[in-house]
């Protein structure tokens, strides 16, 4: 029931204008240079993500681009594997998570590169209460999502709420998610952590992506040298043509 | 200094290095009036250098193996010392090929560098932008990402509607039923091998005959036509040294751009490396919204634009094809009285306006899926807008060429000038 009125919810000319599983993406403002936010994304995504999740192409001591220290990677963001060399693998099997998820959770080394920071910040601050899914969970930007809303401790419990409205002749169903009950975190709060942990999703999605925008500023210079001293020997041969 | 003149004497008789230097850069004489259209040529030749280095690297790193390609793209982004950059080198590359590739087509359309006595450089060049596409379509595979899997199972699928042998073709083509490692690993000889042997040899020819015949200009005269008592022509200059400093400036311009998109934005919003190729090829789930990569979306276009014929897609796919395959004809199409569009009537100048337009309009529906715009109501009941658009193009797009050998007769024209103008 529930689901044909999120189908018919698509339809409405607001949600159809927006991406993804029809719902208006929120901006995440990330700005990766900010190394700490970076850091504490991490962290957030070791405790959090990495028991369900992989992030098989990512190594741990890639980590040291934040400035940690391999002894504080090992300290703080390790606990699976025991050489910070190593890949973020999980132990769990991908035909159990298959059994009990229905899905085998995706590796997220390059999620952000696939879905985008906006997508990842509004999917994670968009579960609500479902009883009629399986996880008892539903999501606004990844309808029948098969995570449960991992964080729900931190956010709190979110109840959707659809009104419909006269408006000029027309029905106007809008949604939003009330929060029914409280987690151990502030919603200002809740959206930073989020905001971490997405800038440290796109991090990891490319971890030389700082390194890159550098040298290209560099490339750049050179390039502009290169090309008043190629212009000058143009127009000094080009002298003679008439 | 006597030595080296020794040397070369002694190269001189055995091989023959001076006369090859003179005859294609020192005294090849091309038109003094070259314009910015005309960098692409050498451009082209950079980039297809570019490729070639960044590809060996590439190949040194990468393995063709379903099982292996989407990790080891991976780890060349991050265990490979400058991986990321030989990568977003390459996939770059790719695009300003077809960037630069577009840009040099469209110059010989309105200087008219087709036509007589190029037909064979044009023909040349047609084949090279045929390759082009073939290797940007073998080389989408590798990735081995949701939308290089089903790019090729869509693009060998039009195969499959070929009538009679249509299936069995493109069984032949995949070496399996669907797209899988047979595929990926074909697809890898001919992008690192086959494709770029034919691609080099058809630059070569391509060069020899425009060698041979001789560069045409924004005027469309014939500088041979008008020699000084030497034989030089009077509006020539010697290609080495004027033309190889003028293009340097525009290969470092050119360079300034490459490295804008390599360093600051390699996706191109989503459009050099799409967003969903960075989710692993997974057979079993289609992805809702298949787009090639933007320099086949023209083409792409057409396809769809096409309605289907008792139930068969064959003549999507063949629309697609003469789009192409009619470019080789353009020399006998066109029976205008000049070449250059500087003296070309109104009737062409819109012609080629609405066929560019045609084309980029194309370009840009092939990237959205066809309910981009909605749908029309009323008494047009429910058909597609973006479908109509297509239909429209792809009429234009054929127009073009099919009227070409009416419309351009017809076309008032002004004489030529005797000599180049600057």
């Amino acid at each position: 029931m529930l689901r044909s009125l999120l189908i018919a919810l698509l339809l409405t000319p607001l949600a159809a204008a927006a991406a993804g599983g029809g719902q208006k993406l929120d901006r995440a403002n990330i700005d990766t240079r900010d190394a700490i936010s970076i850091q504490r994304g991490a962290q957030v995504f070791v405790n959090y993500c990495l028991n369900c999740h992989s992030a098989e192409y990512m190594r741990y001591n890639r980590l040291t681009d934040l400035g940690l220290t391999e002894d504080q990677i090992r300290d703080n963001l390790m606990f699976v594997s025991d050489r910070v060399g190593d890949t973020m693998q999980i132990a769990m099997r991908a035909g159990d998570a298959r059994q009990w998820f229905g899905v085998a959770p995706p590796d997220l080394s390059v999620v952000a590169r696939s879905r985008g920071a906006d997508w990842l910040y509004t999917y994670m601050r968009t579960f609500y209460r479902d009883s009629s899914g399986t996880t008892g969970w539903n999501n606004l930007a990844f309808p029948n999502a098969g995570m449960p809303h991992v964080l729900w401790e931190l956010q709190g419990i979110q109840r959707l709420e659809t009104t419909v409205e006269e408006r000029a002749g027309h029905k106007v169903e809008s949604r939003r998610l009330v929060l029914e009950k409280p987690g151990t975190m502030t919603s200002a709060e809740y959206d930073r952590l989020v905001r971490d942990l997405v800038n440290y999703l796109v991090y990891m999605g490319e971890p030389a992506r700082t390194q890159r925008v550098q040298i290209g500023i560099a490339v750049l210079f050179a390039l502009s040298i290169l090309l008043v001293l190629t212009w000058l020997l143009k127009r000094e041969y080009w002298r003679d043509v008439h | 200094m006597t030595r080296m003149t020794a040397l070369l004497s002694w190269i001189d008789e055995r091989f023959p290095l001076t006369s090859t230097w003179k005859q294609h850069l020192s005294e090849y004489y091309a038109p003094k009036n070259f314009n910015f259209w005309y960098f692409f040529g050498s451009l082209a030749l950079l980039v297809l250098v570019i490729q070639i280095v960044t590809g060996i690297f590439l190949t040194m790193h990468y393995k063709p193996d379903a099982e292996q390609a989407f990790a080891s793209v991976e780890y060349i982004m991050r265990d490979v010392s400058w991986g990321w950059a030989i990568r977003y080198i390459h996939s770059t590359g790719a695009s300003m090929f077809f960037v630069v590739v577009y840009l040099h087509m469209f110059r010989a359309l309105i200087y008219g560098s087709y036509r007589k006595p190029r037909e064979l450089l044009w023909i040349l060049g047609v084949l090279i932008y045929l390759c082009l596409m073939a290797e940007a379509f073998f080389g989408y595979l590798l990735p081995w990402g949701q939308m290089s899997y089903w790019g090729a199972q869509v693009i060998v699928n039009l195969f499959a509607a070929i009538p009679l042998i249509g299936p069995d073709l493109a069984v032949w083509i995949r070496g399996d039923y669907v797209v899988s490692d047979a595929t990926l690993n074909r697809f890898f000889a001919f992008h690192v091998i086959a494709i770029p042997l034919v691609l080099l040899a058809l630059v070569a020819a391509h060069l020899v005959a425009l060698h041979e015949v001789g560069s045409n200009n924004p005027d469309g005269v014939e500088i041979k036509k008008k020699k000084d008592a030497s034989g030089r022509p009077l509006d020539g200059i010697p290609f080495h040294p004027y033309y190889t400093v003028k293009d340097l400036v525009g290969v470092v311009v050119f360079l300034m751009v490459f490295t804008v998109i390599v360093f600051f934005a390699p996706e191109m919003g989503g459009y050099f490396l799409e967003h969903n190729n960075f989710i692993p090829a997974d057979p079993l789930k289609t992805p809702e919204h298949i787009a090639p990569v933007w320099y086949f979306t023209p083409y792409y276009s057409i396809l769809r634009a096409v309605p289907p014929f008792l139930g068969s897609q064959f003549p999507g796919v063949l629309a697609m094809g003469l789009a192409v395959i009619v470019l080789f004809f353009m020399p006998w199409l066109d029976r205008g009285a000049v070449k250059s569009i500087r003296y070309r009537g109104a009737i062409y100048k819109t012609a080629l306006t609405l066929f560019v337009a045609s084309f980029l309009l194309l370009g840009y529906l092939g990237t959205e899926p066809t309910t981009v715009w909605g749908q029309f109501g009323g008494w047009l009941g429910g058909a597609e807008r973006a479908t109509v658009a297509a239909r429209i193009g792809t009429i234009v797009y054929f127009a073009f060429f099919l009227l070409m050998p009416w419309y351009t007769r017809i076309d008032k024209t002004r004489p030529e000038p005797e000599r180049v103008t600057c």
